[in-house]
């Protein structure tokens, strides 16, 4: 009986529960596709590291997981490592910005096909000359490139879209690593150098004796890489806190939404409190009507805000699918729902306890 | 003369406001013996509303002692005034009072559900729905029914839970006379039938009429 007058009070006014169900999901929505962005993009950098088919990859003294910047490796050191015992093959890599989300990856198509196996064409095929281009299909799709078409918007350069590839592998664009090292003024120098062993089971010791020749560096091997792309290790753990912050406002949303919502609810009903108080209901009753109504609007909005997140990724899909990578959640949701349903019972608290404590004659009274 | 179900002895109430205080009750008696249909009269602000919230559990008194089948009232805390309201008495109002969002039928159901009843009646109280004359309308909510039909739900839901004492406060005073004579015919037929204990105010002569007695109030005192 309870649930049949929580249920006939938010249809009583429709406009008032669909908004608030609305303004409860945005922060659910917010959360989850603040999640979703941070865990696809580093699932997405993971992807691509292993797709390069490295065992092992060596990095500049005091990087991040996450960023290159520059390319201070001399590119004689590929040399040197590629004469250690064990190793298979060693391909140096520049790697350049675009856009603050978007880079491109100078390569030696050759060493990198026997690395990695070589890039899956989906529209034309390898480099033809030092100015040619080859771009992922996601940002073919984004920028809609076609293979033989000239770009001049990449690092002022006039590039040859030689071919348009499979995603998954280096950067969503990849030039001739001469080129871009004199493009961008470092010549004979590389950003990171990959490495492979000859056997799998040789992995460690190529590992320690890298590690011995360069100490500064920072040697890693992919899964021990690949493992430290979260969101806890993202500047420092600034992006653990970013979501805790965005967290925090979602609760803050949920609250003052209900709390708003309930307090309007609590005064248009205040005629309806004094009956059920004549009635005999305690203060625990009245109370529980109005949480329980406040927890149907949080479930609504968690609910709606799991499905707006699947459309925030499909709008994402379609317009940034080079830029941005949103992973679908689940794990994340029943947290959403307990940080939906904490902010709405907190703001439902207030206006239940002044229902309560409503005197029933006065509440009788009102009109 | 059997035991009075309500004992009221220098019954006293004062209200208030700001700084001043203002007496609604001054040393009221009364004694309603178990069964009677009384009438209280009066002009407005003479008590006669007061009276009914104390003896409903709606306000504590400030004074005197109210008894209801033996037990002092005057002293109860909020929850046993609460308690009162579940399971002693059943309320009839002016404007009829009805949960809006919920159908007839939810809004008896709901006075059963509050006083921890099943949901479904006992068989006698099918005996009252016949005489109310509702038992078409149960699943209609309160906006498609007619005044008297939302007086007669009212009533329903007031004596659903078998209440010792049914307060009815200007049960007529928002119908027309067709109507009003209905729901007095309603009261009176519940009174004698079933033994149901009923106070009523009004204004109207005519209704105090369906009465055993008529009590009259002025200034916060029984006059008459």
């Amino acid at each position: 009986m309870t649930a049949k007058l929580v249920l006939e009070n938010l249809k009583h006014k429709p406009m008032r529960s669909l908004l608030s169900v609305f303004l409860i999901a945005v922060p659910v929505t917010l959360i989850l596709c603040l999640v979703g962005l941070s865990r696809g993009m580093l699932d997405d950098s993971a992807r691509r590291a292993r797709g390069i088919g490295a065992d092992i990859m060596v990095r500049p003294p005091n990087t991040s997981v996450l960023t290159l910047s520059g390319a201070p490796i001399p590119e004689k050191l590929i040399d040197v490592i590629q004469r250690k015992p064990h190793v298979a093959l060693a391909i140096g890599m520049i790697v350049h910005p675009v856009t603050s989300v978007t880079f491109v990856s100078g390569i030696d198509l050759a060493q990198f096909n026997r690395m990695s196996g070589g890039f899956k064409y989906l529209k034309g095929g390898p480099f033809q000359g030092p100015d040619d281009l080859i771009v992922d299909e996601y940002y073919a799709q984004q920028h809609k490139l076609h293979a033989g078409e000239y770009v001049t918007d990449v690092l002022n350069h006039r590039w040859r879209v030689s071919g348009i590839a499979e995603g998954g592998k280096l950067a969503h664009l990849s030039v001739p690593m001469r080129t871009l090292q004199d493009l961008t003024g470092n010549t004979g120098m590389v950003s990171q150098i990959f490495v492979k062993a000859d056997q799998p089971a040789n992995v460690p010791e190529v590992l320690a004796e890298l590690k011995t020749l360069l100490p500064a560096y920072s040697i890693y091997t992919m899964e021990e890489f690949t493992s430290l792309l979260t969101v806890q290790n993202v500047q420092g753990g600034a992006l653990s806190t970013f979501i805790d912050v965005m967290i925090g406002i979602g609760v803050v949303i949920g609250f003052a939404v209900v709390l708003l919502s309930m307090y309007m609810a609590v005064l248009q009903r205040t005629r309806e409190i004094g009956i059920l108080k004549a009635l005999g209901a305690s203060r625990w009753f009245i109370l529980k009507i109005v949480l329980a109504e406040a927890v149907v609007l949080g479930l609504g909005g968690t609910v709606l805000g799991i499905g707006l997140s699947f459309a925030a990724r499909a709008l994402i899909l379609a317009l940034y699918p080079a830029s941005l990578t949103q992973a679908i959640t689940p794990d994340w949701w029943p947290i959403a729902g307990a940080i939906s349903l904490a902010g709405v019972l907190l703001g439902a608290l207030y206006p239940g306890l002044s229902a309560a404590a409503q005197d029933p004659i006065e509440a009788l009274a009102y009109e | 003369m059997s035991e009075p179900l309500i004992e009221i002895r220098g019954l006293r109430k004062v209200y208030r406001v700001g700084k001043v205080d203002v007496p609604a009750l001054r040393a009221v008696d009364l004694d309603v013996p178990p069964g009677e249909f009384l009438a209280i009269v009066g002009p407005s602000g003479s008590g006669k509303s007061t009276l009914f919230h104390i003896i409903g559990g709606l306000t504590p008194s400030t004074g005197g002692s109210v008894r209801i089948g033996g037990q002092d009232i005057s002293s109860l805390t909020d929850a046993g005034r609460t308690e009162l309201r579940k399971k002693k008495v059943g309320f009839v109002f002016q404007k009829f009072n009805l949960l809006p969002n919920l159908t007839a039928a939810d809004n008896i159901a709901i006075a059963r559900h509050i006083a921890g009843r099943g949901q479904t009646p006992e068989p006698e109280f099918e005996e009252a729905l016949r005489l109310l004359g509702i038992a078409q309308r149960l699943n209609h909510k309160p906006a498609a029914l007619s005044g008297g039909e939302q007086q007669r739900v009212a009533i329903a839901r007031a004596i659903v839970n078998h209440p010792a004492i049914l307060l009815a406060d200007e049960p007529t005073g928002n119908l027309d006379s067709e109507n009003s004579a209905a729901v007095l015919d309603v009261m009176r037929d519940l009174n004698r039938r079933l033994g149901q204990t009923i106070l009523m105010i009004t204004h109207n002569p005519e209704a105090a009429a369906f009465a055993h007695r008529t009590v009259r109030m002025r200034d916060g005192r029984i006059v008459g």
